[in-house]
């Protein structure tokens, strides 16, 4: 029955009893990301969340194939799938890589950038929940200015989040995308999209984090609709160049009204030892950043 | 008519990866290792090697990418030496534990700090913990055909091998080697059998974690803990010792040549000393040995072939007639002495063999070794027992130790 | 190597403290007696709801998040502490 209401693949590839905690972003994000890659699809990823929602051993509650790998390496082991399965020329499977913002931004990056700059078949997908959670808490280079983790617990994360997806367009990728957890639709549908491009596909998804960012678990919903809201994420796609939004940020772009940061600040508990000047540069960066997409989207 | 050809160690090694119809190569430059990656390069680009060649940017990569492409069940083939080594270690251990027939040659190097470009064996016995099947070859016909024994022996026992040979003293120096023939080494080498297919038919979760105890599995069958899975892999270590014989007679049936299979001796049969080593160093040993010989002093060489899994037994038996041994390696555990010539003492404890055992360290960062230093130290060593000292430190060799 | 079933952490029912209780009489499929809305099945971060008139939620494994009350636009779930129940 949703399967028309929302035209998505009504399959289940997650089964239900998984590790994931209690109103998990990437739990929500990852039905979709599924049921867009469908049955014919290896994933691979490192060390992180993911690795124990798909479970220990000996049982796993994703009906995917999948291949864990080192920290370091999610990229090198999928163009090892890539190579792997092209040498005996079985063509017709998507090899998906997955890694949080961690094994990314920071450890991943070596692997990422030369995977991509490879021109490598496969798709790249980050689930960016802004911290190494799965240890912990602890502060990655996705983190935002002004944020509290374990490893930045008295005086905040000090420098601004990293532009992961800047580094990433500088790779020339048929693909680019960003997706939300509160937004399942518009990630489905781009990542059906992307299953049939081919060379290096770029996918970071906006994953709200209840423990990681100190906020109930009823609210992951809530908190990943105001950070599209706020215009601190925005939705958007660049194929071959081309930029444009999708879903809610399309709607906010042309009529104007994004929501001031402090709304999205105000409802988490990592935000509580933010400076009021530390609050005015996530302002001016989500502004600048914004007023840039809308230029673009417009040329 | 086997063609022989005058070729360097990387040449041997660039051959027998592509005799041995390699479908994934995965390697990253690193002196002096660089030509079997540009040759492999060059065989595959022009199409006479048909395999996918990923240009991969680091070492680290390079194994993690041989890694899942042989979990997939492709035939992989990497090289490197020294630091590159030293960054995929994470990804050696890896291996291992995954249970993947990878091949790859370490063309030894001495490791920094400070830096080296030449040769020692620091780098591939720093990897001895791992859990692969390391070989060290003592010339260049060695390298070629243990590259293609050891696709046999891996895809047999699911375990990675290392082949190990001397940067610059093998790998950039030529000497003649037959070339086996293509036809023949097919035939040598059965299809490659992934143990874990991933598929969309059967999906299952590869390499997850593991609990420390032993659980079930959703059916009710209590299935292996970590440490069961650990036990796996060294059982199959121990049991790859008969492989590795087998392989190597049978080769010799195939194509005429035995290198020896866990170790070889030259002249050891009634030697009252011997010397011991791996690789070239063990090459160089045999001229000392004659040098000893002519003056009237009964020596032989032991060449230890494969150092894991260690030849227990036939380290026992290589020198229960002997009077003393002279461990030459070109590799120390700091803080201790040379791995091989502990681990030989240990082979040694609960039989009733006790002899005089000398460390001697040498060759570290390329430091020529001629066979007249083994022969002096030789001397020396017999000059120190016969005085009463019957173990003294690890001395090193031709280095200034003021 | 690891083979794929329900109940990879056990029942993860047993996380809650607080259960979804769905008043059908609220539920906008269960009004209109066609499919529609399906918010909660849709946000479910567990996939345990089934998208039927009327709406069923597998306890065993909800985990009590309570996203789905907060989304609903009807007000039709509400979650009430284990061991009682809503009319």
């Amino acid at each position: 029955m949703p399967e028309n209401l929302f035209k998505v693949n009504i399959e289940e590839y997650m089964l239900p009893g998984q590790r994931a905690c209690q109103g998990c972003g990437l739990s929500l994000a990852y039905r979709y990301v599924l049921k867009a890659l469908r049955e014919n699809t290896i994933l691979t990823f490192p060390a992180c969340c993911l690795t124990v929602l798909h479970g220990l051993y000996p049982t796993t509650s994703v009906t995917i194939p999948a291949l864990n790998c080192t920290f370091a390496s999610t990229a090198a082991s999928a163009s090892g799938l890539v190579a792997g399965l092209n040498a005996l020329n079985r063509t017709d499977i998507t090899v998906v890589a997955i890694a949080g913002d961690g094994g990314t931004f920071d450890m991943g990056i070596q692997a990422l950038s030369g995977a991509a700059e490879r021109g490598t078949d496969f798709i790249y997908v980050c689930y960016d929940n802004e911290g190494y959670m799965n240890t912990g808490t602890q502060r990655s280079s996705a983190t935002p200015m002004g944020a509290l983790t374990s490893t930045t617990p008295v005086l905040t994360k000090q420098q601004p989040k990293k532009d992961m997806l800047r580094i990433m367009e500088a790779h020339d990728l048929p693909y680019l995308s960003t997706t939300s957890s509160a937004y399942p639709i518009d990630l489905y549908d781009k990542f059906v999209k992307a299953k049939r491009i081919k060379g290096s596909r770029y996918m970071q998804i906006a994953v709200p984090c209840p423990p990681g960012w100190g906020y109930a678990p009823k609210d992951t919903v809530r908190i990943g609709r105001l950070a599209v809201e706020t215009g601190i994420v925005a939705l958007f796609e660049i194929e071959d160049g081309k930029f444009r939004f999708t879903g809610r940020s399309k709607t906010l772009a042309e009529k104007g009204n994004k929501l001031p940061v402090i709304n999205y600040v105000e409802r988490q508990g990592r935000f509580r030892k933010m400076s009021i000047e530390q609050l005015r540069q996530l302002q001016r960066w989500v502004d600048t950043r914004w007023n840039e997409y809308l230029k673009r989207a417009e040329g | 008519m086997a063609e022989v050809q005058i070729m360097t160690g990387n040449q041997a090694a660039a051959l027998g990866a592509k005799l041995s119809h390699v479908q994934v190569v995965a390697a990253y430059p690193i002196t002096p290792q660089t030509s079997v990656t540009e040759m492999l390069s060059q065989f595959i680009e022009s199409g006479e090697l048909k395999a996918e060649y990923i240009r991969v940017e680091s070492e680290h990569s390079a194994l993690a990418v041989c890694i899942s492409a042989s979990t997939v069940g492709a035939r992989v083939f990497t090289s490197t030496s020294s630091q590159g080594l030293l960054y995929m270690h994470e990804q050696i251990h890896w291996a291992a534990g995954a249970r993947l027939p990878i091949v790859m040659c370490c063309i030894n190097r001495g490791v920094g700090a400070p830096w080296t470009i030449f040769n020692d064996q620091q780098d591939s016995i720093a990897q001895r913990d791992t859990g692969w099947i390391q070989i060290y070859c003592r010339d260049n016909q060695e390298i070629i055909d243990s590259i293609i024994q050891a696709y046999r022996i891996a895809e047999s026992v699911y375990v990675p091998v290392m082949i190990c040979y001397d940067g610059f003293v093998m790998s950039h120096t030529m000497m003649p080697v037959e070339i086996p023939d293509a036809e023949a080494v097919s035939d040598f080498l059965p299809p490659y059998k992934p143990h874990t297919i991933l598929s969309p038919e059967a999906p299952m979760n590869i390499n997850p974690v593991l609990f420390p105890w032993r659980r079930a599995n959703s059916e009710g069958v209590l299935c292996d803990g970590y440490m069961e899975m650990r036990y796996k892999l060294q059982k199959a270590l121990d049991e790859s010792r008969d492989v590795i014989i087998s392989t190597s007679r049978q080769f010799a049936g195939a194509f005429g040549r035995d290198h020896g299979g866990m170790l070889w001796q030259y002249k050891a049969d009634d030697a009252e000393m011997i010397l011991v080593g791996m690789g070239s160093l063990a090459s160089e040993a045999t001229a000392a040995a004659d040098m000893l010989r002519a003056e009237g002093i009964r020596a032989g060489v032991v060449g230890i072939r494969v150092f894991r899994p260690f030849p227990k037994e036939d380290v026992r038996a290589a020198f229960r007639k002997t009077k003393a041994i002279c461990v030459f390696e070109k590799a120390i555990s700091y803080g201790y002495e040379g791995a091989l010539c502990s681990e030989i003492k240990a082979a040694f404890y609960g039989t009733d063999i006790r002899l005089p055992i000398h460390n001697y360290i040498c060759g570290l960062g390329g430091r020529d070794v001629k066979a007249r230093e083994l022969a002096e130290a030789v001397r020396s060593s017999r000059d120190t027992i016969a005085a009463g000292d019957t173990e003294p430190m690890p001395k090193w060799l031709n280095c200034f130790t003021e | 190597m690891a083979t794929p079933a329900i109940g990879e952490a056990g029942k993860t029912g047993d996380w809650r403290d607080m259960m979804p209780v769905c008043d059908h009489s609220k539920c906008i499929p269960s009004i209109k007696k066609k499919a529609a809305c399906f918010l909660c099945w849709l946000y479910c971060p567990e996939g345990v709801i089934k998208a039927t008139i009327p709406l069923e939620i597998d306890l065993e494994y909800c985990k009590g998040c309570g996203i789905c009350a907060e989304e609903c636009p009807g007000k039709a779930i509400t979650m009430v502490n284990e061991g009682e129940k809503n009319g």
